[in-house]
């Protein structure tokens, strides 16, 4: 099952070399991976969580509610929804009742287009709106301990529930620059999210299984980070490793690089806190 | 010496490569690990037997930070005859020791799982100490790669 | 994650003589004393060292535990009850700190 390509080069250059020369020739989009058919007009033939590409013991850590590390984030959020907070000395359920309720499909569909604010906004972004605007609290940092696990137990009440986010009317432009995004390549390594996630999922970058990319299970407990980390933090490390300049956590690049990715996982159930490489 | 001309920095990158190529240890790799140490301290010196104990982990792991490991030790459990304790050894690791397990005829079964580091491709090797002062062991063999691109 | 939290799965209810399985988890670094920070320096080690469960105050399970351990340790057990009573698992930290937790048990 554990396919190892070997792509013998000489020397140390392969990092050095196009990135054509260090993926496998083709794209060999792993069939037999369980996913769902997509529109017409969408670039993928077939949406596939991130959970499928993984090994069975990392599934079998997210599929346990108690094994999977991601959940003790969302203790601390559920936690901190009860928690009263800034000024206005209220908690989350002081407005929003029960999460499981009042959350139950929210994590869903974000990014969504926020009027007041006139930009597309994310849930971190809403949730930090909250705290600031309704509970006259400060602004949790990104990548904060308390952001994390209010974004992780907020999500997690959508867990099962489909990814479908409005991509019209306000959110065109929004759209449109994601999906430019993600087709332009970057940095050093001249790569763009689409030649790893689009045209290689399925095959190895050298001993790495490259996933479609998707988003449904942000927050993620990744065991590379041994916690739980912000999709913003994913594209940042992405960046990185392809010796680009990241954008901001937060920025407008991410948020509409986030909302395009919504759109290309379109139909995949929610699956936070998922665990993942 | 202060500098090197290329020739000479050429010829001793490539020794170093040859070396590292034919399987020898160089100088960065290091010495062997304590496992053999530690293992000698359980057993007290004495040379455990094998079978009945079984070691469930990945064959290649997804990420060396985080991998299951699974160990069970056939016994009866009752008051005179149980496993007092099973120690978990990376012989790759920096320092040989991951966790020392210790039952009881209460456990009713010696078997326990938990998550383990690992810093590379090595043997896992379980050694349980009965409570007749017998000792068996077995291990395992799991791979553990660096990622492509951030793994 | 500042405070460990300390997570027990454990069955409410067993018949006599039946072996359960209990499942625990604690939010930890288990910071492993070989990472170096950007000064190069040592972050010093500071892990989960120990762990152990009683059932009315008798030894059923126990483990010392080192850095190898994952961040978030995660231990899986079992007990062969005998008698209702209570469970306490005990962790214990590098420094001496330790975080408890019980979970009652009805055997019949």
């Amino acid at each position: 099952m554990h396919t190892i390509m070997k792509k013998v080069t000489g020397g140390l250059g392969i990092l050095a070399l196009g990135a054509g020369a260090m993926l496998a020739a083709g794209a060999a989009q792993a069939d037999e991976r369980k996913g769902l058919t997509t529109p017409d007009g969408h670039p993928l033939s077939k949406v596939i969580s991130g959970y499928e590409f993984r090994i069975p013991e990392t599934q079998a850590l997210q599929d346990d509610d108690f094994q999977n590390p991601g959940m003790l984030w969302v203790d601390t959020g559920a936690e901190l929804w009860d928690t009263a907070a800034g000024e206005a000395n209220k908690s989350c359920a002081d407005c929003h009742g029960d999460a499981a309720d009042s959350m139950n499909e929210a994590g869903a569909h974000y990014p969504k287009w926020n009027e007041k604010a006139g930009k597309a906004v994310n849930l971190e972004q809403q949730i930090n709106t909250c705290r600031t605007e309704n509970q006259k609290a400060e602004a949790w940092k990104w990548e904060s301990e308390p952001l994390l696990s209010m974004t992780s137990f907020v999500r997690h009440q959508s867990r099962g529930t489909p990814v479908a986010v409005q991509t019209d009317g306000p959110m065109t432009p929004v759209f449109e620059k994601g999906k430019e995004l993600y087709y332009t390549r970057n940095g050093q390594l001249d790569m763009a999210c689409a030649n790893c996630h689009e045209d290689n999922n399925g095959n190895r970058i050298r001993s790495d299984m490259l996933s479609q990319g998707q988003s449904n299970g942000f927050p993620t407990y990744r065991l590379k980070w041994q916690k739980v980390g912000s999709l913003h933090r994913r594209f940042k490390g992405c960046m990185k490793q392809v010796r680009a300049t990241p954008y901001k956590v937060g920025s407008d690049e991410f948020v509409a690089l986030e909302l395009y990715l919504a759109w290309r996982g379109v139909g995949l159930p929610v699956e936070t806190p998922a665990v993942r490489n | 010496m202060a500098t090197m001309n290329r020739r000479e920095f050429v010829i001793t990158a490539t020794g170093a490569a040859a070396l590292a190529i034919a399987g020898m240890p160089t100088m960065a790799l290091g010495a062997e690990n304590d496992a053999a140490k530690r293992m000698a301290d359980f057993t007290g010196g004495a040379t455990p037997s094998d079978g009945g104990i079984t070691l469930s982990m990945p064959e290649i792991a997804e990420n060396g930070n985080t991998v299951p490991i699974g160990v069970s030790v056939d016994s009866p459990m009752s008051a005179d005859n149980y496993v007092e304790s099973v120690i978990i050894l990376a012989d790759g690791n920096p320092n040989a020791g991951v966790v020392t397990f210790h039952f009881t005829p209460m456990a009713g079964v010696a078997e326990a799982s938990t998550r383990m580091r690992l810093a590379k491709t090595q043997n896992v090797i379980a050694v349980a100490k009965m409570s007749d002062g017998s000792f068996t062991k077995t291990e395992t063999l799991v791979k553990v790669t660096i990622g492509g691109c951030g793994g | 994650m500042a405070t460990p939290r300390p997570r027990v799965k454990a069955p409410s209810k067993a018949s006599k003589g039946e072996v359960v399985t209990i499942k625990t988890l604690i939010s930890h670094k288990m910071e492993s004393g070989q990472r170096k920070d950007k000064e190069g320096n040592i972050i010093p080690r500071k892990i989960i060292n120990g762990f152990a469960c009683t059932l009315n105050g008798n030894p059923v399970f126990s483990c010392d535990i080192l850095p190898a351990i994952s961040a978030n340790p995660y231990i899986e057990f079992h007990a062969k009850v005998e008698e209702s009573g209570e469970f306490e698992f005990t962790w214990t930290e590098d420094g001496g700190a330790t975080y408890s937790t019980k979970s009652a048990i009805t055997v019949s």
